[in-house]
């Protein structure tokens, strides 16, 4: 943990603490903000999984079954199982730190914080609904 | 109700240790004390050579910061009951060099907070005679919240970006900083922004949000900080969206 005391013009001996590599173990929040950052790896995931459904879809009648069927390997259902828990934790975590970001104010008086966060998870509710209704046939 | 505590005091003398080590002191317990108090017992009955900083035991001089079980704290205003039974450990705030004990070097952060020029900045100064800058209530609540910080570091104990990194200008500078941008009589925003929009300004925080937590001035500097970021960004847009008289 320890380098050898840094030897400066007036402080002669400062200690200085290394930050472990593994500090991000230290406490319950850095878990979760290190869990958040590494949820943008399956958010990458869900974004390749449409690009490929997108060429498959282009490549005619025959290429999407094959394409479903790759996908309902196990393997594949596991990675989606814990691919959508990540991109659930990172939207509501996000969208739950929006007040931070956003001062409305209305009549000087600052919007209570749900105020600010409720409406990305009605947006969220009437894009998914809006995108089941059309998946579904409409 | 047991009626002594132990404290675990990280100690460290640079003429004779190369790395803080952990001392034990037996200390009253009392549901009435803080750390400080338990550390000023030590000082006067135990041990004089224990070396901390303290003032005001009350939380506004911001000078008794300290990481207590880990977690930055203002020991004045940490109580010994809520580590009962112990043993509690006490150490210098993290992500700091230690000169002595629990004292921590802060010129980093003063340096910085210097850059950011935490005053009213004005084009010109009206004379004396023609009055106050006058501010209404609204213009007040604008920034009341960043003026409450105490410099008391707790923040910079508990930002991983800063101590993986100190670099990072870091969230009470940053917090100050916009404390006086948001401020109606000051003009010095464009003067702040070649500080706070560098890489190593808001761009190098990645919004763990602990500085938020930890403060005990509830002065949410990661706020600041986010805030920051969609003025700068919105900036940004404008600055070649829009003609140069409109900016």
């Amino acid at each position: 943990m320890t380098d050898k005391p840094v030897y400066t013009e007036f402080h002669p001996r400062w200690y200085r603490t290394r930050v472990s590599t593994y500090w991000w173990l230290d406490r319950t929040p850095y878990v979760k903000f290190i869990l958040r950052e590494l949820s943008s790896i399956f958010v990458a995931f869900f974004v390749v999984i449409t690009l490929l459904q997108i060429r498959a879809l282009g490549q005619g009648p025959q290429a999407y079954p094959a394409f479903q069927q790759r996908l309902q390997a196990p393997i594949m259902i596991v990675l989606n199982i814990i691919s959508l828990l990540f991109v659930l934790f990172h939207t509501i975590t996000w969208f739950n730190l929006t007040p931070k970001a956003i001062v409305l104010r209305v009549r000087g008086r600052r919007l209570p914080d749900l105020l600010i966060a409720a409406p990305n998870y009605v947006a969220w509710l009437v894009v998914s609904g809006l995108i089941a209704w059309i998946v579904t046939g409409g | 109700m047991a009626d002594k505590i132990t404290l675990e005091v990280a100690r460290y003398d640079p003429q004779r240790h190369t790395e803080p080590t952990f001392e034990k002191y037996e200390v009253p317990f009392r549901q009435d004390w803080v750390i400080l108090d338990a550390l000023n017992y030590i000082k006067d009955r135990l041990d004089g050579s224990l070396s901390y900083r303290w003032s005001c035991r009350m939380g506004i001089c911001g000078s008794c910061g300290m990481m207590v079980d880990g977690e930055p704290k203002l020991t004045c205003a940490t109580f010994l009951s809520s580590y009962a039974p112990g043993p509690v450990r006490v150490e210098a705030l993290r992500n700091f060099p230690i000169v002595r004990d629990l004292v921590i070097e802060m010129t980093d952060f003063m340096v910085k907070l210097k850059k950011v020029k935490p005053w009213i900045v004005r084009e010109n100064e009206k004379p004396i005679s023609q009055g106050e800058y006058l501010q209404t209530p609204e213009q007040l609540e604008n920034y009341k919240q960043f003026s409450m910080c105490i410099n008391c570091l707790l923040c910079y104990a508990a930002c991983p970006v800063y101590g993986l990194d100190n670099l990072f200008t870091g969230p009470a500078v940053i917090a100050l900083a916009q404390r006086y941008n948001l401020d109606s009589r000051d003009v010095g925003a464009r003067e702040r922004r070649e500080i706070l929009s560098d890489h190593e300004g808001i761009w190098g925080c990645t919004f763990v949000g602990e500085c938020t937590e930890v403060c005990p001035k509830h002065v949410d500097p990661a706020g600041a900080i986010q805030q920051y970021k969609v003025d700068a960004a919105i900036d940004w847009f404008k600055s070649f969206l829009l003609p140069r008289g409109a900016k």
